[in-house]
């Protein structure tokens, strides 16, 4: 789908979209825009251009916003997932929880979901506690009822894990959750871009996304938080912007969120370009973007689960994600091998080095897709993939 | 020499990686060298007596040219003194970095001499290397 708009995919084929998407041109254009012909600062320009600005970083806002069914104060800009998630612990959940509160999450859950709380275990004396992976590595209901207690304050997990691509039932979690006065927070950095997801219908706490994993540029990236749950968020960051007055350290007055969040000048060319960005792939539809990558998931797995040497850590999930390893083959010399061929991988322990406790497999080759891959480019790496003579000969010059 | 030999050496040095070990060894130095941007981490233990270099093993996991370039790094520096080991690895440095080089002693690292040309394969070549020259500066 919409291949014409990335002129990169003429030479190359992108396998790599968990760890970022391509640009589409018109968000290359409308942050090109902005640098060229209203590079203005935001809030506080009299002149025609910051207003230009100005109304181009809220539309932005407003395209986010009406994207995840949230409302625009709930919106706050940041520069990443790991931005978002460490404002969200360290802002919110720090200043309420206590030592012997506990915190699930599970051993498939990105670096930077996992260490702000180990910080906090540090720090405040919290418990993590993990919610076991079933047979195939996905979260099961009766395995976070096992693990939830009278002590439980937070469920931290993702919405799909990076490796594993499990789709997680969030929305009864929250309901379990909510039910037992336990707050919930998603890392949508794998969900957002690749499935339909609101906020409301899900009744998720706090979310937070990337900017470029859904065709956006790197930098930029959004906390979404329940407008009661943001009013109590203490700032990380205090400076320009966020303040309506001050006169002395007891007299401090900040504006309401979401600008109370976004200390000093933000990234407007990448809020702006996140809008375009937003705007872009609502209108290919989110459903459809689904669609086409589990056809292509499935397609895929059926090419390769025959191939004897060839091990799936994850033939049963519901996204585009498809994790493997090659028998008697270090992933990293698959991925130079590929690379030969203009072909693009992820190897490694992908920011999951806990994973290996439950999977037993530390490192691995990881094929995730997007709208823009085809069918001709699952059999091409198919192709590559099916002479393993071929691959030891060729990894080595 | 041609890249099948070059295929031959690499892969006989992958499979069958000179004096790689599975335990800690005690009564060596030891260091550890890893590459940020992948997953390459092995541990090299170093035995230095009267200057020179008695015995290198290695411990861990990575790809196939990181782990032949060490099995073949290991051939190679054995027996050699503390000063010599130093100007070994500088010139193997040299050569990845199509840098001049003064290739003697170096046999079988000589399937190395093309790879300045594979921009990401420099760093699994050298990977053994920037960690013994540590314990070599420290020890000479």
């Amino acid at each position: 789908m919409n291949r014409s708009d990335f002129t990169i995919l003429d030479n190359l084929i992108y396998f790599d979209n968990s760890a970022t998407t391509l640009k589409p041109k018109c968000v290359v254009d409308k942050i090109s825009d902005y640098y060229t012909n209203y590079p203005s600062n935001i809030h506080r320009g009299e002149y025609n251009i910051s207003f230009k600005a100005d109304d181009e970083y809220n539309k932005a806002r407003e395209s986010i916003a009406s994207f995840l069914g949230a409302r625009n104060d709930e919106i706050v800009f940041t520069s990443g997932t790991t931005d978002s998630l460490n404002i969200i612990i360290n802002g919110y959940f720090k200043n309420i929880l206590n030592k012997g509160d506990e915190v699930i999450i599970t051993k498939a859950e990105h670096a930077s979901l996992i260490l702000p709380w180990f910080n906090l275990v540090n720090e405040l004396g919290i418990v993590i506690k993990y919610i076991k992976l079933d047979d195939n590595n996905h979260v099961t209901i009766d395995n976070l009822m096992d693990v939830i207690t009278d002590n439980t304050k937070v469920i931290s997990i993702a919405q799909i894990t990076n490796v594993i691509g499990d789709i997680r039932p969030i929305k009864e979690i929250t309901k379990i959750a909510h039910e037992r006065g336990i707050k919930v927070l998603v890392d949508g950095a794998q969900s957002v871009p690749h499935m339909k997801v609101d906020v409301k219908d899900l009744d998720v706490d706090f979310l937070a996304f990337s900017g470029h994993k859904i065709c956006g540029p790197t930098g930029i990236g959004v906390l979404y938080g329940k407008k009661e749950l943001l009013d109590e968020l203490k700032p990380q960051r205090l400076g320009g912007g966020m303040n309506a007055s001050f006169d002395s350290p007891e007299c401090i007055i900040l504006k309401d969120n979401p600008i109370r969040l976004e200390a000093g000048t933000p990234n407007i060319a990448g809020a702006i370009g996140l809008g375009e960005a937003i705007r872009y792939v609502n209108s290919i539809g989110m459903d459809n973007i689904y669609k086409h990558e589990c056809e292509l998931k499935d397609y895929f797995i059926n090419k390769i689960k025959d191939i004897d040497y060839i091990k799936l850590l994850n033939n049963e999930n519901d996204s585009g994600i498809i994790s493997f390893t090659i028998d008697g083959i270090f992933p990293q010399d698959v991925g130079y091998y590929l690379n030969k061929y203009n072909i693009c991988v992820r190897t490694g322990n992908h920011c999951d080095k806990i994973l290996k406790d439950e999977i037993g497999i530390d490192q691995s080759i990881r094929v995730s897709l997007y709208f823009y891959n085809t069918k001709e480019e699952i059999d091409t790496l198919v192709d590559l993939l099916s002479d393993k003579e071929r691959i030891m000969k060729e990894m080595l010059i | 020499m041609d890249d099948n030999t070059k295929r031959e050496i690499l892969f006989d040095n992958y499979t069958n990686p000179y004096n790689k070990i599975d335990e800690e060894l005690d009564g060596y130095l030891k260091v550890n060298s890893n590459n940020e941007s992948c997953i390459d981490n092995i541990d090299i233990y170093l035995l230095i007596e009267d200057k020179t270099i008695k015995d290198i093993k290695f411990k861990g996991e990575a790809c196939a040219i990181s782990t032949a370039s060490t099995s073949i790094m290991i051939k190679n520096m054995i027996g050699m003194s503390v000063e010599d080991g130093i100007k070994y690895v500088n010139n193997f440095i040299n050569m990845i970095n199509e840098e001049p080089y003064d290739d003697t002693n170096f046999d079988e690292a000589l399937v190395f001499d093309e790879t300045y040309k594979q921009a990401s394969r420099k760093t699994c070549a050298t990977l053994p290397y920037r960690g013994i020259i540590k314990l070599l500066e420290d020890n000479k």
